[in-house]
């Protein structure tokens, strides 16, 4: 059995706040040097340990014969490959192309839907219109658009970004919807017997108010719309060497080993965006709301 | 001139089929300087006698008149959780574009007035809940308001935060002249702060009674004349609500 020594936690908050006026709630303690290693680890461990576990079940596989190795490699044959892939710089090529269209659609997406939410949160005939249509348009699975996209766009960059940005933008319109239909009223009245009206209502206490639930739509949002850009890659090629396409390569040069390296990246690639710069971003919204006492 | 006049006010609220009368012909006055308790059950129009007054409602009858800004505090404390404790109390000033410096400035004053120097880099919810609500206080005389009207501030605090910002309430109240309508349902805590008490009977609401406070200051909650008083007043909204009952 595995016992994890935990770094010792700062006192529940509530506690000091109760007992008296004066009492002040104790300020988050923030982890420094090997504290913050030691937190660092023990939320990296068990990630790693996953890991580690999902390798042992491939190798397993492998190894029982159950696919030729020409069809299902092991691991350090994958990634061998994927280190020549990124030594030759081909994958450094492929996110490039790959990367640039993804910044691209979501920004897109990031405009329409602030564009589009903003509307539907501020029109009672808008929000009648098209609030449920949002919903059931992320329920769209965003490979059913493609043939309508390719009759628009032909094979065309223009095609893909249109699916990137119609996978992204329901979820980016929505959070922003929740985020400002959700603002607590007590705020909202307090605003108003500050003088706070229109564009500075919108501005002091609306929009901060829904980030929170506004973040929370961007992380979803770009799930939808890198979900969206490997399918569009796969179908619309263009010649280009972008992930997607590698796929597709590997696939007909019948190098398994290849094609898995580049699922890994896709994978890694997904992880890595949504927990860092989204992680990142929902953790210090949320941490100047007060939504979070303790750091995780 | 009168700092608060209400005159023969009504107000209705919904449609006409099913209507809601929450104030019926509400008369009174206040002061300039002075401080008036408003005390009644729930639901006898009290917090609706503040948004008519702040402004942020018109009556359906009769006239309103007030003479100077207003501020409104309520129970919950209602500061914006993603600003810290200064830029809380500086929101009221950046609104109506007061100067960065002079901002600062006076949010410093203002919080070493409530005795919050030192936390202005803050947040709320680092606070305790009699600290936001002195935080609301500083915010509302950011507004540089000269009438304070407050629904049940005090409502949701323990027994002692809540006298000693009855204590910094009195002192503020004395030092800067200020004028404030205090709706509470404690008999006691308007006992122990007005110049004055309305009582009000419910629904539709209506100005009953009247009692003016001549009991000295400094006063404690506890102290055998507050206590009488409360106990007058509560007697008299007892009889309302049988009254209410019976009708």
């Amino acid at each position: 059995m595995l016992v994890v020594d935990r770094p010792s936690e700062s006192p529940p908050i509530d506690a000091a706040i109760v007992l008296s006026d004066d009492a002040v709630a104790p300020d988050i303690v923030r982890p420094q040097g090997r504290q913050l290693g030691r937190r660092l680890w023990s939320a990296t461990w068990p990630k790693l340990a996953a890991i580690g576990l999902g390798l042992v079940v491939w190798q397993i596989v492998v190894w029982s014969g159950w696919r030729p190795e020409y069809a299902l490699p092991a691991p350090a044959t994958v990634f061998e490959r994927l280190g020549e892939l990124i030594a030759d710089g081909t994958v450094l090529d492929a996110l490039l192309v790959t990367g640039r269209r993804a910044a691209t659609g979501f920004a897109l997406a990031l405009v329409i839907g602030v564009g589009i939410g903003s509307v539907v949160a501020s029109s009672k005939i808008a929000r009648s219109a098209v609030g449920s249509m949002i919903t059931g348009l992320q329920t769209m699975p965003s490979i059913a658009w493609f043939p309508l996209a390719i009759l628009l766009f032909q094979l065309s960059e223009g095609a893909i970004l249109f699916v990137v940005v119609l996978g992204a933008a329901p979820s980016i319109a929505n959070g922003l919807i929740s985020g400002i239909d959700h603002v607590p009223p007590v705020l909202l009245r307090a605003g108003q017997t500050m003088g706070a009206r229109g564009l500075q209502r919108f501005r002091h206490v609306v929009l901060p108010a829904s980030l929170p639930s506004f973040v929370g739509g961007l992380k979803q949002g770009w799930a939808f719309a890198w979900r969206s850009l490997m399918a569009g890659e796969l179908l619309v090629t263009l010649g280009v060497f972008s992930v997607g396409f590698l796929l597709q390569q590997y696939r007909n040069l019948n190098d398994a080993a290849g094609l898995m390296a580049i699922m890994i990246v896709i994978l890694a690639v997904g992880i890595i965006v949504d927990s860092v710069v989204f992680g990142s971003l929902d953790r210090w919204v949320r941490r100047r709301h007060g939504l979070m006492e303790v750091d995780q | 001139m009168t700092a608060i006049a209400l005159r023969g006010v009504s107000k209705t609220f919904g449609s006409r089929s099913s209507e809601v009368v929450a104030l019926r012909d509400v008369d009174f006055k206040v002061a300039h300087g002075e401080l008036v308790c408003l005390v009644g059950a729930s639901g006898c129009g009290k917090s609706t006698i503040l948004n008519l007054v702040a402004g942020l409602d018109t009556p359906s009858a009769g006239t309103v008149d007030v003479d100077g800004r207003t501020a409104l505090m309520f129970q919950e404390a209602a500061l914006f959780p993603w600003l810290t404790v200064r830029a809380n109390v500086e929101l009221p000033m950046r609104l109506v574009g007061v100067p960065k410096a002079t901002r600062r400035a006076r949010s410093e004053e203002l919080l070493s007035v409530v005795h919050l120097d030192g936390f202005a880099a803050k947040r709320p919810h680092q606070l305790s809940g009699g600290m936001r609500q002195r935080v609301a206080l500083a915010r509302a005389f950011a507004q540089d308001a000269d009438l304070l009207l407050m629904d049940e501030p005090f409502g949701a605090l323990d027994a002692m935060t809540r006298d000693a910002l009855h204590e910094e309430l009195d002192a503020l109240v004395q030092a800067r002249g200020l004028t404030v309508l205090f709706v509470t349902h404690n008999v006691r805590e308007a006992a122990r702060l007005g110049d004055r008490i309305i009582v009000m009977s419910p629904r539709p609401g209506r100005v009953t009674a009247s009692y003016a406070v001549d009991i000295e200051r400094p006063r404690r909650i506890d102290s055998p004349e507050v206590s009488a008083l409360a106990a007058t007043v509560t007697d008299q909204l007892r009889e309302e609500a049988l009254a209410h009952a019976r009708r």
